[in-house]
């Protein structure tokens, strides 16, 4: 157990910024520009990480626990996940539960960090990362229901089984087919990617995640964008398991495969977001209402 | 069975020889704390004996009242409601002494320790009573030391107003209790209370349905909540506290005493209580998002608390009629558990409310800010508090919230059957969860950091440390559930054994509720954060902190240019515009070079300022219009009543 967890730390911690790099350089190509290097977000990274810290008099010593959280929470939300064929090094009953409050953890260190700054900018952006994860979260509960159904078990790696293969030719696959599209709902959400939020807006009133932390600096700020990465492989894990639930007993392949799935993945996030413009703040709600209603019917589906 | 007599009395008689002391000296305060501490530790020696043998703790004496002998027995049940409960008055006796000192309250100090003994002495008794009389009258001291608590400040207006409608929702419930216990004697043949699962099932309905009503209007389940915003933002903190964590869970207690008196229970019965939860929860956290009142807003999550302990039950219900013995140990060990939590968590908040309020003199969130560095201790145990009730690991309240969504995910084993309707607990659940997260970051955020927003919260000071200690017992308490949740497992099977009647139960562990990995998980969590934290501090410990917030170009920030509460909630508040109607005053901007212009926002109750109030001042009109009808003063007139009250009374007569 102890090899398999820290294979998938290494795998984690080594791939995360990657798909960033992907992500970027898609965007860049959609625009017929040559982009950064693929390898940019890991320059970023270790360019911050040598930076000394810049704090504000008001800050207190809860400023701090938002990047602590925000990068803890994946490295332990990773171990109940299979990567790719790769089985779950933690997996017991209701993991699922602990996997999608984690998450709710990181959220509430990275809002409160965010009100320490006292600023009414970053005010806002924690105001509306609440409110809209009030939204996605019943859809990530729901399209969780559905595969615990379909598997009959409550462990994130019994759910993600090799059973998901058989599964999408069965008449479950309809639904699988529906919680996809919700999960990626979700995954663009929670990751803040357009249409959602822009990553790489310039104007703080409209920003949602990246207003919450304008204040931070050098490594904690490394911390920020490292866990967010780390947030992003994670979530992008769970759909790609079940999109691509190849399973070939070679522990290379498997990994091969899964990876191939990232960056795929990555490419796709990078098509949304050079072919859509951003949604105002009022139709965020609307659009997530609406994932919410698909993964209902999703539910009702394999329920019946 | 004498620790617990002890206890009772102890704690009951507390204030009692305050009453003999000068109101102008200490008036036996550090005696009354005494009193109340060694009746604590009396009952918690009880407690441990029941939980450590495998027997219950019985006693009985012959009674002149009607319904035969005294009776009372401490078995597993009780003892999961009596061990937060003497945690949390213990706690809250300490407190006292630095919150409400007898020399700042010489008027009422002494009425407030009379009645905050008598009523955790009748809680006890409440809690451990055999007999539909004795239960009864329990229930009634409770009421009436609870009555007397609100109204500790009866000088202001808006303290009697809400003792006044406390007053009235508790004896109508206890109206309804009254008739419960009549039908169940009728049943029963006897006041005392049936064993376990021995009742017929035949005309339980309105039993239940009785029981609803009155246990319902105590534990505040929506839409009989009315009396308890007002009540807990009036009485003094540690009486919050009292009535928040412990008392309200008293009408929980009724509700599954009830129901495992029965040997069958109707389908019905569980949908009831798991859709009544559901609107609790969901609408209790709604309303509370919407508040300004720190007060308030704690007073609103515990009808959110009190929902997710009702999902419980109901889940547990519906375990026993469709015969899932499964889905009856997760929901009803949810359920127990979580009144435990609520009871320590919500204590907790309610205590550092108090300390908040005692520094800045205000209830109003908004008054409030930066009080993080002046209150480190304070603020430390509100964020633990916090981050407990929001239901996130590594504490307590996602301990009892991840067995309910065990229990809730549970009909996934069985397609097909009506009982998958029960899956829909688990994302109400998470709505609730998320809600109650957005709320706590408001609050903790609004009041705690920043920068100060009133004068009042710029010269706040920390508290005294009799009011710290207190606290910091609690937070200990809700680490210590949090992280070692097997230590209550045993306490949590045998209660679920006990109300489920004949049916054979699984235990809590393995595949169906692994509570040791969770405690792997919480240790897991708690070390990474507090090593990392560790390495990042020591790393940025020389950096200078002597610069403004970034403030997107402008120079000159002001403390009211923050973000406040009612504008972090807002986006929210709008979401919920359909059930929550909130007024929305000014904030029109008008003309190329707007003037000066004001937003105020309120969110009135749903039921009881919406509702009930209209209704009742429309009755009261229509019933004074009828008075001045009938009784006009025209002597003429009242002779012809006379006349025709002889002439009906001849046709009856002569008929």
């Amino acid at each position: 157990m102890i090899g398999r967890i820290a294979l998938q730390l290494t795998v984690l911690l080594l791939f995360a910024p990657l798909p960033l790099g992907v992500i970027n350089k898609t965007k860049a190509l959609f625009a017929g520009r040559i982009g950064p290097p693929l390898l940019q977000p890991y320059y970023d990274l270790a360019r911050l990480w040598r930076k000394g810290f810049v704090f504000s008099r008001t800050t207190t010593w809860v400023f701090l626990t938002g990047p602590v959280v925000g990068l803890v929470v994946p490295l332990l939300a990773v171990q109940l996940l299979p990567f790719g064929g790769l089985q779950a090094p933690i997996s017991f009953t209701g993991d699922l539960i602990l996997f999608v409050y984690l998450f709710g953890l990181s959220r509430f260190f990275t809002a409160i960090a965010a009100l320490d700054t006292g600023s009414s900018f970053e005010g806002m952006g924690a105001a509306r990362e609440v409110t809209f994860s009030c939204l996605a979260e019943p859809t990530l509960l729901f399209s969780l229901l559905v595969l615990a159904r379909s598997a009959d078990s409550l462990s994130l790696g019994a759910l993600l089984g090799p059973q998901l293969a058989n599964q999408w030719l069965t008449e479950i696959g309809a639904s699988l087919g529906l919680i996809v599209v919700c999960l990626f709902v979700v995954l663009l959400v929670e990751n803040s990617r357009i249409p959602f939020d822009d990553p790489n807006t310039h104007l703080e009133l409209t920003m949602i995640h990246e207003v919450m932390v304008l204040d931070h600096s050098g490594p904690a700020l490394g911390m920020i964008l490292y866990g967010a990465a780390l947030k992003l492989m994670v979530m992008s894990a769970l759909l790609v398991r079940i999109v691509l639930p190849l399973q070939t007993g070679s522990l290379f392949l498997d990994l091969l495969v899964f990876l191939l799935g990232l960056m795929g993945l990555a490419v796709l996030i990078g098509m949304v977001e050079s072919t859509m413009a951003r949604l105002s703040l009022p139709r965020v709600p609307q659009v997530l209402v609406g994932t919410m209603l698909l993964s209902v019917f999703a539910l009702v589906l394999v329920l019946r | 069975m004498m620790w617990l007599v002890g206890s009772i009395l102890l704690t009951s008689l507390a204030g009692v020889p305050g009453l003999f002391y000068r109101r102008e000296g200490s008036g036996g305060e550090r005696f009354a704390c005494g009193l109340i501490l060694a009746g604590c530790g009396s009952g918690l020696i009880a407690v441990a004996l029941t939980l450590l043998s495998d027997n219950v703790i019985q006693f009985a004496i012959p009674w002149s009242m009607p319904g035969g002998v005294l009776a009372l027995r401490l078995d597993a049940i009780t003892a999961a409601f009596l061990l937060p409960l003497f945690l949390v008055v213990a706690t809250g006796a300490v407190y006292g002494l630095g919150y409400w000192p007898q020399h700042n309250n010489p008027g009422n100090g002494r009425n407030l320790r009379l009645f905050y003994g008598l009523i955790s002495g009748a809680m006890i008794l409440l809690l451990s009573a055999r007999n539909g009389v004795l239960f009864l009258m329990a229930w009634e001291i409770m009421a009436l030391a609870g009555f007397f608590l609100i109204i500790t400040e009866e000088h202001k207006e808006e303290v009697r107003r809400a003792g006044f409608i406390y007053l009235i929702a508790t004896h109508t419930g206890t109206l309804a209790l009254f008739a419960l216990f009549a039908l169940l004697g009728h049943n029963s043949e006897s006041l005392l209370f049936p064993d376990m699962g021995t009742l017929p099932a035949a005309g339980s309905s309105l039993i239940f349905l009785l029981g609803l009503f009155g246990f319902g209007m105590k534990a505040g389940l929506m839409p009989m909540h009315i009396w308890l915003p007002g009540a807990h933002a009036a009485a003094p903190s540690h009486a919050s506290a009292l009535l928040s964590g412990i008392m309200i869970k008293t009408g929980i207690y009724g509700l599954v005493r009830m129901t495992s008196f029965f040997t069958e229970i109707p389908a019905w019965w569980g949908w009831t209580l798991l859709i009544l939860g559901a609107i609790s929860g969901i609408f209790g956290v709604a309303l509370a998002i919407a508040q300004h009142d720190i007060k308030r807003l704690l007073a609103y999550h515990s009808v959110e608390n009190i929902g997710i302990i009702t999902l419980g039950l109901g889940l547990a219900l519906l375990g026993r009629s469709y015969n899932q013995p499964a889905l009856v140990l997760l929901g009803l060990s949810g359920c127990l558990l979580h009144v435990v939590n609520h009871a320590l968590f919500k204590s907790l908040l309610f205590l550092s409310a108090g300390s908040v309020i005692h520094a800045v003199g205000s209830r109003e969130i908004d008054h409030f800010g930066g009080l993080l560095k002046r209150q480190r201790w304070t603020g430390l145990y509100f964020l633990g508090g916090a981050v407990a009730i929001s239901g996130l690991p590594p504490f307590n309240g996602f301990v009892s919230e991840w067995l309910i969504y065990l229990g809730a995910f549970q009909p996934i084993h069985h397609p097909g059957s009506s009982l998958s309707f029960a899956l829909l607990t688990a994302p109400a659940l998470a709505v609730i969860g998320v809600l109650a997260l957005a709320c706590f970051v408001k609050i903790f955020g609004i009041s705690f950091l920043g920068e100060p927003r009133s004068s009042g919260a710029a010269k706040a000071h920390e508290a005294p440390r009799t009011m710290l200690w207190p606290m910091g017992f609690l937070l200990l308490a809700c680490i210590w559930i949090g992280l070692l949740p097997t230590s209550l497992r045993p306490l949590l099977e045998r209660a679920a054994t006990d109300w489920s009647g004949n049916l054979t139960l699984p235990k809590l562990t393995g595949n169906l509720a692994p509570l040791s990995a969770i405690s792997v998980a919480g240790w897991l969590v708690l070390g990474l954060l507090l090593f990392i934290g560790w390495l990042l501090h020591r790393q940025s410990a020389q950096a200078s902190r002597d610069i403004g917030t970034w403030g997107c170009g402008y120079q000159f920030p002001a403390m009211r240019m923050q973000y406040t509460s009612s504008s972090f909630a807002d986006s929210l508040v709008r979401l919920f515009r359909f059930g929550l109607w909130s007024k929305r005053h000014g904030g029109q901007v008008r003309g190329l070079f707007p003037g000066r212009e004001e937003f105020s926002s309120h969110t009135p109750d749903l039921v009881l300022d919406r509702a009930l109030t209209p209704a009742f001042t429309g009755l009261a009109w229509l019933f004074r219009w009828l008075r001045s009808l009938i009784q006009n003063g025209i002597a003429a007139i009242y002779l012809l009543y006379i006349a025709l009250t002889l002439i009906v009374l001849l046709t009856l007569l002569l008929r």
